[in-house]
């Protein structure tokens, strides 16, 4: 079982679009972050099954991740 | 007097009864930089009644590949300034009024207060949050807009809402624009898709983007709206 985490715009770099992640109890968005080498200030929205979730609320089997990084220019 | 000729593309789009409804109506622009520039632009075109156009800087020739506002003979001129020049020359039956002003807890309420909408054109997270929770102090709808390199956002924030919180959680900084730049095509793109969520607020028509994020990539051409309920 695994969980799926797809990756936008720059988080792209050096990274596949998409990963697969093994499932293991008690994971959650802090430990999926520091799987992908991902700093943290660069996880702007953070989404669980297409809904904002904070980082530390554990995740389930087969949920579908989605890491969008911050964009702050005007 | 509105003009019916200059506005007969409006027409269509709009009713007339709307588009002679433009020029009641006052709009604040927070920032007169990339989006700014392309802002203002097409609220003049469109014959929005009263621009308010705030930015404390001047232009800078790191600005000149994409700010609208910005040529070789506004280099160091002030960018609300110029867009009081730049209108008169489109538009001059919309009037502009210039703030030379950066925008901050002190003097938000002054400047935004009386203003139909808000439309956020700024470089700097912190001064959105002052943009947004003074906007819903005074009752006013927020039009959030930001860009970064292929990248751009957009959402629309109504009194009340605290849609940034989720948007720039308190582990962000600031944004990729500080790495990858910012070119000529994507403010242009998230600038005209604000301006679309201001005439809907505005006239109460369509499909907003409140509680949601439309998230712009032109590299590989993903638009995904985000549910940020």
């Amino acid at each position: 079982m695994s969980i799926e985490v797809r990756l936008f715009a720059t988080l792209r770099e050096g990274r596949d679009k998409k990963i697969y992640v093994d499932y293991e109890e008690g994971l959650n968005g802090n430990a999926i972050v520091e799987k992908l080498n991902i700093p943290k200030d660069e996880v702007a929205i953070f989404l669980v099954n297409g809904r904002d979730l904070a980082l530390d609320k554990e995740l389930k089997e087969n949920d579908v991740i989605s890491i969008f990084p911050p964009v702050g220019g005007g | 007097m509105v003009k019916i000729e200059r506005y007969r593309k409006n027409i269509g789009t709009l009713t007339k009864e709307e588009n002679e409804k433009l020029s009641s109506f006052r709009i604040c622009v927070v920032g007169c930089g990339g989006l700014g520039g392309y802002i203002i632009e097409m609220l003049a075109r469109l014959g929005i009644g009263h621009i308010t156009a705030v930015d404390s800087d001047v232009f800078e020739e790191s600005n000149l590949n994409r700010q609208l506002l910005s040529n070789t003979e506004t280099l160091g001129k002030h960018k609300a300034l110029i867009a009081k020049d730049r209108i008169r020359l489109v538009n001059n039956q919309v009037e502009l009024t210039p703030v030379v002003e950066r925008i901050s807890d002190s003097n938000a309420e002054s400047i935004l207060k009386g203003h139909d909408v808000i439309i956020d054109a700024v470089d700097s997270i912190d001064a959105r949050f002052v943009l947004q929770n003074v906007a819903s102090k005074l009752d006013i709808p927020f039009v959030h807009g930001a860009i970064a390199g292929w990248y751009g956002q957009i959402s629309t924030i109504l009194p009340g809402d605290n849609t940034l919180a989720k948007i720039y959680p308190d582990r962000c900084k600031e944004g990729l624009e500080k790495e990858i730049g910012n070119p000529s095509f994507t403010p242009a793109m998230v600038a005209s898709v604000q301006i679309a969520e201001v005439i809907k607020i505005l006239f109460k028509k369509g499909g907003l983007l409140r509680n949601k994020l439309l998230y712009v990539d032109l590299l590989e051409h993903d638009y995904i709206t985000v549910d940020l309920h």
